[in-house]
């Protein structure tokens, strides 16, 4: 197959998953099959295009970390830290106080927790606990919450526990307040830590059955190693000691044979290293090594990456899960797709572990929030680990502190590529010159799941969709007559 | 809620985003120990937490994110088709929210930025394949292609919000919202 052959050429039948579900946002997979069910090509299309860049034009940059959030309420506080880290050199911040960097660490802990037992037990946990491919009526949540209630509650009350967090800190579950240039605008109360205290233990407990739960699913099937696997590069931020690190450090890049790319870089130079390429058929861009190439400089991001590109692990349960993670990978880089799901477990057990520290530390209810600043700088760029992998935001401003340019290159926008190419490879392990049924269509969507995309947004085509469209108002009233133009330009 | 609802059989209730952040699903999942009762009481239908791709005939249609290209209408001309009672949740389904700030600028402009002249682009062109949905000159409210029964604010409404539309409602009744939980934030 040609990764970049028009979706159009030839081809006897076309199939379409559309939309992918059980993935937050939405994208679509088509498959072109000839006359013998052979693949001719299979993609992910991100369908979805919002012109955030654009818009983002002409607001003043402390609005920025409250206004990202809407890019997506899946981890809103994972664009609210990245940003606000941008326009803390905006407005010529050095150094936060250590009571505004332990508070948004904390923030960020409760981000990832909530965020990873929301993609294994609410989004996918069905396809390892009935079977990739079960009843698709079963597939879903109440499915496991009806038939393995006391797994899926847990699930429920470990992702509760994380908004809980998010709530205590930012005021609001989703799309809250808290992160502002030079710091925090509140503090953590006595009794908010007391609350959060309470429960930690449990959550403790139950991430490291979530952890053991994975463990044995990977380990107990043997045809995971090969599903949707590739070879890699991988690329995170790791701290100076070449430990796993969520909010701040340099940027590493491994091969796939574990030898270095690059490591340590500091990631206000990110543009050197990264460039993104537009392909016809997707609104996400695929990003690449500018050195290696476009066929050759795809990466990985998230949690196998971060697990994989890692060192250490700086909490002691999650460390000795790493150890055997790496003992499974013969010591080197595990490639095995479906093992982001592991990888994302010993996080979700070293963030459950983290917030016990930090609410255990005594700074974590100071006021001491907001940091000195100096002259305002034209440019700010905020990197940070999300739970899907390294975040990048930058920022130009005006004398007027108005945004004049925005850059973003989100997670799941870097495993683009990676996506792909696993939904190729699962087509051609199971699809090919197979009669195509619902059960089989599941295991693309099992591949794609296990990168935990991050779509927002919607899609939903009934039939092909039109070059034309006639938009009527609900009481007949023609509001609007568009049509696509061979330029792509809308009329 | 009332058991005689339930004995006869379960409600059938669908959810979608069109152009939205998905933050108002969340808000849904955020119900936390609540929602396995609720799931009791109820069935999902087509919704981006269960495998059903295409809606079948449902009494409730939770609606997030506006309308910004060709397949939300139909999505939503689908919905409006399938669900006896279509709720318009959050603002970006009731008013457009963050999307409709491109409404501010010309389409071709925000693609010309993400695509062509934005930082670190190589192989600049608009992406125009025919397996991508052609995008509207604006984003639009959901109210403004199809009559909607009822609008849940916020960004996004809580889940406390989302229980006191969706109960009275399952019971056959108009839902109130306290005041305390109509935010718009
Ligand atoms: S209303 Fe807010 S939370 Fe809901 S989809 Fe829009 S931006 Fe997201």
């Amino acid at each position: 197959m040609e990764p970049d052959k028009p979706a159009s050429s030839p081809a006897t039948r076309r199939i379409a998953i559309d939309p992918v579900t059980r993935v937050e946002g939405h994208g679509k997979i088509t498959l072109l099959i000839d006359d013998h069910n052979h693949i001719v090509e299979a993609r992910f299309h991100i369908v979805e295009f919002r012109g955030f860049e654009k818009f983002i034009q002409g607001r003043p940059y402390w609005e920025v970390p409250f206004f990202v959030q809407r890019l997506c309420g899946i981890c809103p506080v994972s664009h609210q830290l990245a940003a606000g880290k941008a326009v803390d050199q905006i407005a010529g911040v050095r150094q936060l106080t250590p009571a505004a960097t332990k508070l948004r660490r904390l923030l960020h802990f409760g981000q990832m927790l909530q965020s990873h037992a929301l993609h294994f037990f609410h989004l996918s946990s069905p396809d390892f606990l009935f079977g990739f491919g079960s009843d698709p009526r079963q597939r879903n949540i109440a499915g496991v919450l009806a038939q393995y209630p006391e797994i899926a509650m847990k699930g429920v009350k470990l992702r509760k526990y994380g908004q809980q967090i998010i709530e205590a800190i930012t005021g609001k579950r989703i799309h809250g307040t808290g992160t502002v240039p030079g710091g925090m605008n509140k503090a953590l109360t006595l009794s908010e830590r007391d609350a959060l205290l309470a429960d930690i233990d449990d959550i403790l407990q139950w991430s490291q059955e979530a952890l053991t739960l994975n463990e044995q699913i990977h380990t107990a099937h043997p045809e995971h190693r090969d599903f949707g696997t590739l070879r890699s590069h991988y690329l995170s931020m790791t701290g100076s000691n070449g430990e796993l690190e969520f909010y701040h450090g340099g940027l590493r890049a491994n091969a796939a044979d574990g030898s270095s790319i690059f490591d340590q870089l500091d990631y206000c130079n990110y543009q050197q290293i990264i460039k993104e390429e537009v392909r016809s058929w997707s609104y996400l861009k695929f990003p690449y090594f500018s050195a290696l190439g476009t066929g050759q400089g795809w990466y990985r991001v998230g949690p196998l990456a971060r697990i994989n590109n890692c060192d250490r692990i700086s909490t002691p349960l999650a460390e000795a899960a790493r150890l055997r993670f790496r003992a499974y990978g013969n010591g080197g880089a595990v490639h095995d797709t479906l093992a982001y799901h592991w990888a994302r477990m010993i996080e979700l057990l070293h963030c459950a572990e983290s917030i016990h520290a930090l609410l255990h530390d005594t700074g974590i209810t100071s006021t001491d929030l907001m940091a000195d600043k100096s002259e305002r700088q034209p440019q700010g760029i905020g990197v940070i680990e999300a739970p899907r992998g390294t975040l990048f935001h930058h920022y130009q401003v005006n004398e007027e502190g108005l945004v004049t340019q925005a850059n973003l290159i989100v997670s799941t926008t870097s495993n683009n590529q990676a996506m792909n190419e696993s939904v190729r490879v699962v087509a051609n392990q199971y699809l090919d010159g197979q009669e195509i049924t619902e059960a089989l269509l599941n295991h693309l969507e099992v591949a794609v799941r296990a990168y935990d995309p991050c779509l927002s947004c919607a899609t939903h085509a009934l039939g092909k969709m039109p070059l034309q469209v006639t938009l009527q108002h609900r009481d007949g009233k023609i509001i609007h007559q568009l049509t696509k133009g061979v330029d792509g330009a809308v009329r | 809620m009332t058991t005689e609802h339930t004995i006869k059989r379960k409600l059938k209730i669908a959810t979608t985003s069109l152009a939205g952040c998905f933050g108002c699903h969340m808000s849904f999942l955020d119900m936390d120990e609540r929602l396995a009762s609720l799931l009791e009481q109820v069935e999902l239908d087509r919704s981006p937490f269960t495998d059903i791709k295409h809606c079948g005939p449902c009494d409730i249609g939770l609606i997030e994110g506006g309308v910004c290209n060709a397949e939300n209408v139909h999505v939503l001309r689908e919905f409006r088709a399938s669900c006896k009672i279509l709720v318009a949740v959050g603002a970006c389904a009731i008013n457009g929210g963050v999307p409709a700030m491109r409404n501010y600028f010309d389409l071709q402009d925000c693609l010309q930025e993400a695509y062509l002249t934005g930082t670190g682009i190589t192989n600049p062109q608009i992406p125009n394949d025919i397996e991508l949905p052609l995008l509207l000159d604006k984003v639009y409210p959901v109210s403004e292609i199809v009559p909607i029964d009822y609008f849940l604010p916020g960004c996004p409404p809580s889940a406390d919000a989302f229980l006191q539309l969706l109960q009275p409602l399952l019971a056959g009744q108009k839902p109130v919202i306290a005041t305390s939980q109509l935010h718009y934030d």
